[in-house]
């Protein structure tokens, strides 16, 4: 039942991905009723789970694309060993 | 066999028709320019030595994936080998009475005006982006797979060819390694 911090806060992160067990939860809850530094990691967890959000939304409108110059000089390299 | 379905391998039309989408996987993967291209090259390069073994069940993207799949596994473990150079810093006691405890300095602390700092804006962008490539290799690649691209957990074990306790244990240090840069360079100031 008892968790050391380390435990707990990867608890912590994965549920914060919806993944943790429902024992997980029972005993991250039950650890941060006592635990105030992993309480405030926990707390500060979904505020940056807010902010990768935003980074996905920004990341995900990206469209990374192969410079030309990089792309004619692998279409000769490509040319030359066929 | 109806051989009229068939694919079959072009390699004079590759690069047009898919070095953009092989780039564009590799990045979201591996957060380094360079290397992502020297990647697609290779995989490029592996496709024409091994074009001869192609039996166009699956279209030449879908086989050119799966070589460059192959080629993010090696280079996966290949950072994943050089020990001790490219860990993230401890956050806990990994040994003695306190074992499992936080260790003082990593202690989080309290935010400043957290709600109005989480705001979409360029500055945090640049900020987070600073603090995923501070991390070490490993850790940027294996926390954007699953929190940026979204990917599933399943799915990231299988193409990194790592168990999901594995996973869980590489998230938690880049969370806790994210959580200490984005307090000093976001949060605190």
């Amino acid at each position: 039942m008892k968790l050391s911090c380390d435990e707990a806060t990867k608890i912590c992160d994965k549920n914060q991905y919806s993944e943790a067990s429902l024992w997980e939860k029972i005993k991250l809850s039950f650890h941060l009723f006592l635990c105030k530094k992993c309480g405030l990691y926990s707390k500060q967890n979904r505020v940056l789970t807010k902010c990768f959000e935003i980074h996905k939304d920004s990341e995900s409108r990206k469209k990374h694309c192969l410079p030309e110059e990089d792309k004619k000089h692998l279409e000769k390299e490509i040319k030359a060993r066929i | 066999m109806p051989s009229a379905h068939k694919h079959i391998l072009n390699p004079n039309k590759w690069v047009g028709l898919h070095a953009d989408y092989l780039y564009n996987y590799t990045i979201s993967r591996i957060n380094d320019q360079d290397l992502a291209k020297d990647i697609v090259q290779d995989t490029f390069f592996a496709g024409l030595k091994a074009k001869d073994n192609f039996q166009g069940l699956a279209s030449e993207r879908t086989w050119l994936i799966s070589i460059l799949k192959r080629k993010i596994i090696d280079h996966y473990r290949k950072i994943n080998s050089t020990k001790g150079k490219a860990e993230v810093k401890m956050n806990f006691y990994t040994d003695g009475d306190r074992e499992g405890e936080w260790i003082e300095e990593r202690v989080p602390t309290a935010w400043n005006s957290e709600i109005e700092k989480v705001i979409e804006n360029k500055e945090l962008r640049e900020a987070l982006e600073k603090c995923i490539g501070a991390l070490p290799e490993k850790y940027a690649m294996v926390f954007k797979m699953k929190t940026i691209q979204q990917i599933e957990t399943e799915d990231i074990c299988k193409e990194l060819e790592i168990t999901s306790s594995n996973l869980w244990v590489i998230i938690h240090r880049a969370r806790t390694q994210l959580r200490k840069c984005m307090e000093e360079s976001w949060f605190k100031n």
